[in-house]
């Protein structure tokens, strides 16, 4: 059944089966999210995409619109919480944007901007965690990783190669290939794989190509992460 | 290799090479090889034909599956608040000695180690530890002594004294469940003569809500999975008891695991259900051999298996699955990817377990005690059920009651029972408060007992632990945050991060750094566990943090160094190292020495 909610106070039409981030961003409303990909199902970890439905905090990217849905988005106290979010996930990881080399074109950078995060808040955790140069053609740094699972998903679903999965739990949570010996060149993981160009941050990255685009002159550097995404995807 | 190889094959034979039955087969192969090394996981991957990834991440999820070598011996203390204010650290701490080792490490001669794991459901006869899986309580100075022991000669531990792993019921106050004598087979009998329509009317009646603490209407969701499309509909029986301070499942798994059976066959008959699963959490795994002797007697009792009492068509059996030391997994659909054999992460909800399932069929899932509870509504009917208890929550309640009480053990009360009579009961003269429903339930203090354990007042899945007045609050709500640190699952980010950065507030706290802006920033971090994660297990977290920073406010100010702002470093430790490699410790190597203070003044 094709419907109608309202968002922030407007009315956005939406198809029958569409979540209502889909509906929303299809309407030109943004809503910030970084595990979230048009092209595989809503997985919901990453809770960026939460608005308030009825006063309950849901995520939009899984929850499915229905008729007649007051929605809160775009609104202080949502935006806040949407960006201690990210405060949580920068002193998580060892995230240090002025040597990265995914600087500009990072989603999480690019996040963090859109949102107007201006510290970190919180205690850094500073894990270990080494990096993997095994692969000829790609390189594998897990400071940077937020636990997206977009490179589980695609290498799983589309490469069908499950070349990455994620194991332990809670803060120890980690990425780990698919080799007794752990390391990336020992698979059979390529350039080519829709896995190695899906990563938001700068965890999966190809060598050689690092600073081909000078930094400033990157998609994040040109125009907000709201502006691109909903470009993307028109 | 030949061995890894053939111990492989093996336990995958035993299990069909089902890759459903992957947490079972790493279980046992961890019982024959001692870990899971790395050319272990990548054997199983290839014989169950799946990604070596996922597998490593299957067996790197649960508590009690190990990557890296361990001792012969693996002992681990609960470490749940009643185990400590009975003793428990100091107990560890003298085994440790007594061993020479350090906690969380192997032996060097690989005997043994020695570590905390979260509460083990021992509560009412603590402090209590687990060894190679199998339960030991009412730890004292010399049964530790003893166990150093045993430990120190390799004494098998069958040989061990058979009284170390008594396990007592403390069954204390009984009523409806715990004091009728019951017939295996009669409350199937009445529910089948009934019929499925008439049988599922009565449980309606009833008004019977889910045990675990959700308190979802039993009926509905039956009625629910039984109008659902498809086939093979499953009958789970969640047994995962993992909140800290609950041991009433245990009891009735021990004692009344008929009708527990019999609930979950009263389920199949209603739902129209094939395939029974219960979900054992692995502290429990002692309750494997009895359980399985059980559903045993049922069959040949004609009340599991074909035509089941005669009934044509009404097919239905149970099997058993361990867990494996994950408290997330009690959450239903992270129960489901555990029994499918992946990791237990909560699943988007909807659709419901009751549409989309197990492995995608419609599933009932049930608490240990709302299945037993069913067999009296068939016995009796739904309208007798509810006259007891209140009209919002109809029936008895078992409470499991530890702490600073005369009499731990599991008391049975209709719902509605004020929180001062069951204080009363266990003979808690000097309580100052009430942990109502577990680590993520609801902090009651003195002022308050006179409000009930009910749906409407004080929800509880069955844990209610006393604290004196000598207890302190804040060290009370540090172990529960330290507790939901160590079983986030990791899946969402504000519980995978926000639990962790709460415990570095608590322990910053606990150090005596404290300052103004650290509530701040713990009421803010409860905030966004609370809005913002993904299943009960984060959004329930910070309870306990909040319910004791409003109650007992003073537990936390006295920690508090005055300032506004306090780091949670010391600085001038932090130049500890720069003076052992210098060999300087002379007043100018110190922050606060005179060399500083010279340097302040000029």
């Amino acid at each position: 059944m094709n419907g109608r909610f309202m968002l922030d106070g407007q009315p956005v039409m939406f198809e029958e089966g569409q979540t209502i981030l889909q509906a929303a961003k299809a309407a030109g409303h943004y809503i910030p999210s970084l595990c979230w990909h048009p092209d595989f199902p809503p997985h919901g970890s990453c809770k960026l995409c939460i608005v308030k439905v009825g006063g309950r905090h849901v995520s939009s990217c899984a929850l499915q619109a229905k008729d007649g849905m007051e929605i809160e988005s775009n609104t202080p106290e949502i935006n806040g919480e949407r960006r201690a979010l990210l405060q949580m996930l920068f002193v998580e990881g060892n995230h240090f944007c002025p040597s990265c080399e995914k600087s500009g074109n990072c989603e999480l950078q690019a996040q963090a901007y859109e949102l107007e995060m201006t510290s970190a808040r919180f205690n850094y955790f500073f894990p270990v965690r080494p990096v993997d140069a095994s692969h000829p053609d790609i390189l594998l740094d897990f400071n940077r990783c937020i636990f997206c699972e977009l490179c589980v998903r695609a290498s799983r679903d589309i490469d069908g190669k499950s070349i990455f999965a994620l194991t332990n739990r809670g803060i120890h949570k980690h990425l780990v290939v698919n080799a007794e010996s752990g390391r990336l060149g020992d698979t059979d993981f390529s350039a080519l794989d829709r896995a190695a160009s899906i990563c938001p941050v700068g965890v999966i990255l190809p060598k050689r190509v690092g600073f081909a685009v000078p930094i400033g002159e990157r998609i994040y550097d040109e125009k907000p992460i709201s502006l691109v995404s909903m470009e993307k995807e028109r | 290799m030949q061995d890894l190889d053939a111990c492989v094959m093996d336990v995958l034979a035993r299990h069909g090479r089902d890759p459903t039955r992957l947490l079972q087969i790493l279980i046992e192969l961890q019982d024959v090889l001692g870990h899971l090394s790395p050319p272990c996981l990548t054997r199983v991957a290839e014989g169950l034909s799946l990604p070596r990834s996922r597998v490593e991440g299957v067996a790197g999820f649960y508590s009690f599956l190990h990557a890296e070598p361990v001792g012969r011996y693996r002992i681990h203390f609960s470490d749940n608040i009643t185990d400590r204010m009975l003793g428990a650290p100091a107990l560890m701490e003298t085994l440790c000695r007594k061993l020479w080792i350090e906690p969380g490490k192997v032996s060097e001669d690989g005997l043994v180690s020695v570590t905390t794991t979260s509460c083990t459901g021992m509560c009412d006869q603590g402090p209590a530890l687990l060894v190679n899986g199998r339960a030991i309580t009412r730890l004292d100075h010399h049964r530790v002594n003893e166990i150093a022991e045993l430990v120190r000669q390799s004494v098998p531990l069958d040989a061990w004294p058979a009284a170390f792993f008594m396990i007592d019921d403390n069954i204390r106050r009984r009523d409806a469940l715990l004091g009728a004598s019951f017939e295996p087979g009669s409350a199937l009998k009445a529910a089948i003569s009934q019929g499925r329509a008439d049988w599922l009317e009565q449980m309606r009646l009833s008004n019977l809500r889910g045990r675990g603490g959700a308190g979802f209407t039993t009926a509905v969701k039956w009625q629910s999975c039984r109008d659902a499309q498809g086939k093979d509909k499953v009958v789970v029986c969640n047994a995962d008891e993992g909140e800290p301070g609950t041991f009433k499942d245990r009891v009735l798994l021990t004692r009344f695991a008929e009708q527990v059976f019999e609930g979950m066959t009263l389920a199949a008959w209603a739902t129209g259900a094939s395939l029974g699963l219960l979900y054992l959490r692995g502290e429990y795994r002692y309750l494997t051999t009895p359980l399985r002797a059980v559903l045993d007697k049922r069959r040949q009792a004609g009340l599991l298996g074909k035509d089941i009492l005669g009934e044509t068509g009404f097919n239905f059996d149970i099997d058993i699955h361990l867990g494996a030391g994950a408290y997330v997994c009690g959450e239903e659909t992270a129960l489901l990817e555990s029994l499918e054999g992946k990791r237990g992460t909560p699943r988007i909800r909807p659709p419901f377990p009751v549409t989309v399932g197990y492995l995608g069929r419609p599933t009932v899932v049930n608490n240990v005690e709302t299945l037993a509870k069913t067999t009296l509504i068939a016995l009796e009917g739904g309208a007798a059920f509810a006259a007891t208890g209140t009209p919002q929550s109809t029936g008895t309640k078992l409470l499991s009651v530890s702490g600073d009480c005369a009499f731990p053990g599991i008391y049975e009360y209709p719902f509605g029972v004020a929180i001062e009579r069951v204080l009363e009961d266990c003979g808690a003269s000097d309580a100052q408060m009430v942990q109502v429903g577990g680590a993520s339930g609801v902090t009651i203090a003195g002022y308050e007992f006179h409000r009930r354990v009910a749906f409407e007042d004080v929800p509880s899945a069955g844990a209610f632990m006393v604290f004196d007045s000598s207890r302190d609050a804040f060290e009370i709500a540090h172990n529960f945050v330290d507790f939901f640190a160590h079983e986030s699952c990791g899946f969402c980010t504000p519980c995978r991060i926000g639990t962790s950065l709460l415990k570095g507030y608590m322990d910053k706290l606990a150090q005596g750094f404290g300052a103004k802006m650290d509530l701040a920033d713990i009421e803010w971090i409860n905030r966004l566990l609370r809005n913002a994660s993904h299943c009960g297990l984060g959004t329930t977290a910070p309870n306990p943090v909040v319910d004791t920073l409003i109650k007992f406010r003073p537990a936390y100010e006295r920690r508090l160094k005055s300032l506004d702002f306090e780091p949670a470093f010391d600085l001038d430790a932090a130049l500890d190292t720069a003076r052992r490699m210098t060999g300087r410790d002379d007043a100018g190597a110190h922050l606060n020495g005179e060399a500083s203070a010279r340097e302040a003044q000029r």
